[in-house]
């Protein structure tokens, strides 16, 4: 049964690469349409922890919750000001759509769990997330954006999102 | 007149003062760690009893310094600076409180 919970959500996983992969491929993302992506994966992260600080009674899950809530405001209060300044207005597209369902369909299946249940299925999640928005940012949106500026920031992004993947990966380790 | 000797008394016990206490203040320094691009930057830095650890986070996202032993816990907001002064001799791991993968050394030598 575990087994068969893990492989569940390892292939959520992949399919959010794959998904990503394949929106991505079929056009380049615009800059609108790469600031469109990186809000929405940002905000995502932020509404499943923030579903997570209530929901769990794990310091360490809690603790990483919270990290992930104050690290992605980060992000997001530098991109709106560097939208700001560039006068660039976020377009919707597939990727971000892709995105949105991927996670609501998350958020429905987490929202039936509790305790240590719904610990190990956030946090392995988390990992899973982290890994296909961290590799959606390396091989399409960093190679795409053409601004200097966004381009820089979506690779700042990226550093903080692969420690919060090496992180969500210890904090794994620690629930088994 | 009064109060011109009075102020010339003061400007002379300040420099007595001055001369007195400035070899000890000189000998406490302070040590720079830049905190960029969720790193500590020396990881690494040797200190003496007394001095101080300046970390300055030049990130835009929060960080802290905290010791592996507890002994301190220095948050460092978004683009500001904190400071903790060494006591005791010893080997201090610290790390990140936010981000665990940050991690640094001071070494403290008496």
């Amino acid at each position: 049964m575990n087994t068969l919970k893990r492989l569940g959500i390892g292939l959520a996983g992949l399919m959010l690469t794959t998904t990503l992969g394949l929106a991505a491929e079929a056009t380049k993302p615009t800059d609108p349409e790469i600031a469109h992506i990186a809000y929405t994966a940002d905000n995502i992260d932020i509404q499943a922890a923030e579903h997570a600080v209530k929901v769990s009674k794990n310091k360490a899950v809690q603790d990483f919750a919270r990290d992930m809530i104050r690290d992605h405001e980060a992000v997001n209060k530098q991109a709106l000001a560097l939208l700001a300044k560039l006068k660039v207005e976020p377009k919707d597209n597939a990727t971000s759509q892709a995105l949105v369902n991927q996670a609501d369909a998350t958020q429905a299946h987490l929202a039936t769990l509790k305790g240590a249940a719904f610990d190990k299925a956030y946090v392995d999640n988390e990992v899973a997330y982290h890994h296909a928005v961290n590799t959606a940012l390396e091989t399409t949106l960093i190679p795409a954006a053409q601004n200097a500026e966004l381009k820089d920031l979506l690779t700042t992004g990226l550093q903080i999102f692969k420690g919060h993947e090496d992180h969500a990966r210890m904090v794994a380790g620690e629930l088994k | 007149m009064t109060a011109g000797r009075g102020r010339r008394r003061a400007c002379v016990l300040a420099a007595l003062a001055g001369v007195v206490l400035l070899p000890a203040m000189a000998a406490a320094e302070t040590i720079t760690v830049q905190v960029t691009k969720f790193s500590f930057v020396p990881a690494s830095v040797t200190a003496k009893v007394g001095d101080t650890i300046e970390w300055v986070n030049a990130d835009f996202v929060d960080h802290t310094a905290t010791a592996a032993n507890k002994g301190f816990d220095v948050k460092l907001p978004a683009n500001k600076s904190g400071s903790v002064t060494v006591k005791k001799a010893g080997t201090f791991p610290y790390f990140c409180r936010f981000h665990p993968m940050m991690k640094g050394t001071i070494t403290v030598k008496k």
